[in-house]
C-alpha cells in the first residue's frame, strides 16, 4: 500500500498494481474504511481499478493528519474480511440492429457471432470503477478472445444502452454521448437516471452478470431501438 | 417567483455555486465557479454568503432585464458592466429597479465574470448543488446554459445597501500567470530533466481552454510510463498526455483518467488560470506540502478578514 499526494486537499491511496478482483476487493474495503476514519473531514472520494482518491476538508485537517488517518484505518483493515459484491443482472439484446460492431468484431477474432456473445456472456464482471460520465460503469475483464481496441474514429453519438468493448473492459452507456468503443447490443435497464433512487443499479465493487434477450423481449423492457 | 429574463445569454453563461460534493461515486464531477474568489465577492457584495447560486459569464454578451427592485454586483474579468447603457463599476454593488436592463460587454483579456443578486437566484438543487455541469446534463436549468427568455426566479430587496471593495484588496488579474503546483501522483514517473523543462518552461493557453480544462502549449514533457489504470482525478491535476503538452484539469474535468500526473495546481491559481484567454502564458513554480497548506490557510484567512466599504447608491 502506499500514498501519494494527488492535489492540495488530496492523497491518492495505491492498493495494487493490477486490475484484478482482488486488488478491487482491497479498494472497497479501503474506500469504507477511508470513509469512517475520516468522518466530516472527508469531502469526496474516487474508488478506482487499483487505487482511492481521498479528498479531504483542508480547515478540518492537514496532510500530515489525514495520511495518519487513512494508515490507522488500513493498517487495522490487514486482518478483516472483504465484502462480496451485489450481484447485478443485466438483461441485453445481441444483435447487429444495435450492434453495428459485432460482425466486424467476430471477424476480426475468427468467431461467428454467436460465439461471440457466448463468451460475452460467460464472464461473471466485476464494477472496477465508474467515471467518465455520471454512471459509466467500467466492467471487467472480458475475455481475451472478444478484447478489441477501440474505434480508430470514434462515433460522433452512442445512443444510451449501448453495450461495449473496449480492449479488456465492457460497458453498458448511461447516456447518449460520443465514444469510441465497439458496440455489440443494447440494454434496456437505465444505468443512470437522476430521478431513481438508488441512481444507478450497481456500485463500485458489485458483479455484473448480462443475459441475453430478444427484440421483443428488449422492447417490452423499455428499449428503444 | 418574480426575477430576471435572460434577453441575450451570451457567449457562455452557467448558472453556479460552490460546487457539487460527495458524488464522485457514481461518477458526477464537482462544477462550481472557475475562480472562486470572484464569485465568492459578487455574492459578499449583495449580502449573501460566498457560495450561494449566481451567473459565471464567460467571454460576454449576457444581457438580461430586470423584474424586480434589487441589489446585483458583477466581479471577475474584464467584461464590461452598463446599466440601461450607462457604464457602471464592477466590485461594488448596484440598485436595479423593475424594468432596469443590465449588460456585459465582451472580455478583452479576463474572460469570466461573475453576476450575483441579493439572495441568489432560486434554482432547486440537483444533487445538492445548483451548479450547471453541461457535459453531465446536471445542475441550473435542466443542465443546461443559459438561452433567451430564460427566467432567473429572484427576490427583492430595497433596503439593504450598496457596498465596495477597495481596489488593493481585488484579485490582481495577470495575463501572465504563475501557477503553484504541488507535485504528486506520478511525478516519480517523470525523469529529473523533465520537470526541470516543465518547472522552467513557458507555456501558452490553447484555443482548448474550456471548463473541464486548459490544455497549454510548450516544451513537450516526457514520462517514463505511456498510461496507468484509470485512477481519481483531483482538482487541478496536470495531466501530461502523449504529446507531453500539460492539461490542467478544472471544475468540469472527468473524474478518473488514464493519463499519468506530474502533480496539481493549488486552487489560489486555477482561478487566475481560467480567467485567461488563448495566447496567455503561463508558468510553473513547484511547492512543498507544507508551503501548499500555508500558502491556503493564509489566503482563507485573509479572505474571511477582508470587509466591505459602504458607498452611495
Amino acid at each position: 500500500m502506499q500514498i501519494h499526494f494527488a492535489g492540495e486537499d488530496a492523497l491518492i491511496v495505491y492498493l495494487g498494481e493490477e486490475a484484478s478482483p482482488d486488488v478491487s476487493d482491497r479498494v472497497q474495503a479501503a474506500a469504507a474504511a477511508i470513509e469512517a476514519a475520516l468522518g466530516t473531514a472527508l469531502v469526496d472520494l474516487v474508488p478506482s481499478y487499483a487505487s482511492v482518491l481521498v479528498i479531504y476538508n483542508m480547515l478540518e485537517i492537514d496532510h500530515l493528519a489525514a495520511r495518519q488517518r487513512i494508515h490507522a484505518a488500513l493498517d487495522a483493515l490487514e486482518t478483516g474480511s472483504t465484502r462480496e459484491g451485489a450481484l447485478v443482472k443485466l438483461p441485453v439484446f445481441y444483435d447487429p440492429e444495435v450492434g453495428p460492431d459485432l460482425e466486424a468484431l467476430a471477424d476480426k477474432a475468427g468467431l461467428t457471432v454467436d460465439e461471440v456473445i457466448k463468451i460475452h456472456l460467460g464472464t461473471e464482471y466485476r464494477v472496477y470503477a465508474i467515471g467518465f460520465a455520471p454512471g459509466f460503469a467500467y466492467l471487467g475483464q472480458v475475455d481475451e478472445r472478444i478484447a478489441a481496441p477501440r474505434l480508430t474514429t470514434p462515433r460522433q453519438s452512442v445512443p444510451r444502452g449501448a453495450v461495449a468493448i473496449a480492449d479488456r473492459q465492457t460497458a453498458v452507456y448511461p447516456a447518449p454521448s460520443p465514444g469510441g468503443w465497439n458496440l455489440i447490443g443494447r440494454c434496456p435497464q437505465r444505468m443512470f437516471d437522476p430521478a431513481a433512487s438508488p441512481t444507478m443499479p450497481v456500485n463500485v465493487g458489485d458483479r455484473v452478470q448480462f443475459e441475453a434477450i430478444d427484440r421483443q423481449a428488449f422492447l417490452e423492457l423499455g428499449g428503444a431501438l | 417567483m418574480s426575477g430576471f429574463s435572460i434577453i441575450n445569454p451570451g457567449m457562455l453563461s452557467l448558472l453556479q455555486d460552490g460546487g457539487r460534493y460527495g458524488q464522485h461515486r457514481i461518477g458526477l464531477t464537482t462544477g462550481g465557479p472557475l475562480d472562486r474568489f470572484a464569485m465568492s465577492w459578487a455574492n459578499r457584495l449583495v449580502h449573501n454568503a460566498s457560495d450561494i447560486t449566481a451567473v459565471e459569464a464567460s467571454f460576454g454578451g449576457l444581457k438580461l432585464e430586470s423584474h424586480i427592485n434589487t441589489l446585483v454586483a458583477v466581479t471577475g474579468g474584464d467584461q464590461p458592466l452598463s446599466i440601461n447603457g450607462a457604464k457602471k463599476a464592477a466590485w461594488r454593488s448596484h440598485r436595479v429597479e423593475a424594468g432596469d436592463i443590465i449588460e456585459l460587454g465582451f472580455a478583452r483579456q479576463f474572460c469570466r465574470s461573475y453576476l450575483a443578486v441579493h439572495g441568489g437566484f432560486q434554482v432547486e438543487p440537483d444533487f445538492g448543488s445548483t451548479a450547471t455541469v453541461v457535459r453531465e446534463g446536471i445542475g441550473g436549468l435542466s443542465g443546461r446554459k443559459l438561452d433567451s427568455r430564460d427566467q432567473l426566479p429572484a427576490r427583492g430587496t430595497t433596503e439593504r445597501q450598496c457596498l465596495q471593495l477597495n481596489d488593493p484588496n481585488r484579485t490582481p488579474y495577470q495575463t501572465e500567470v504563475t501557477v503553484r503546483v504541488l507535485p504528486g501522483y506520478q511525478v516519480q514517473h517523470f525523469p529529473r530533466l523533465e520537470q526541470r523543462r516543465f518547472f522552467s518552461g513557458i507555456y501558452s493557453v490553447t484555443e482548448r481552454a474550456d471548463r473541464m480544462g486548459y490544455r497549454l502549449e510548450g516544451p513537450a514533457i516526457a514520462c517514463d510510463i505511456k498510461g496507468i489504470l484509470s485512477e481519481g482525478i483531483c482538482m487541478g491535476a496536470i495531466q501530461i498526455p502523449a504529446d507531453g503538452q500539460p492539461i490542467v484539469l478544472l471544475q468540469d474535468r472527468q473524474t478518473i483518467g488514464g493519463y499519468p500526473k506530474i502533480g496539481s495546481a493549488l486552487s489560489l491559481d486555477t482561478g487566475r488560470l481560467a480567467q485567461l484567454m488563448p495566447g496567455a502564458t503561463v508558468r510553473f513554480e513547484p511547492v512543498t506540502p507544507h508551503a501548499a497548506d500555508n500558502l491556503f490557510h493564509m489566503a482563507h484567512s485573509m479572505h474571511q478578514r477582508m470587509t466591505l466599504d459602504p458607498v452611495n447608491d
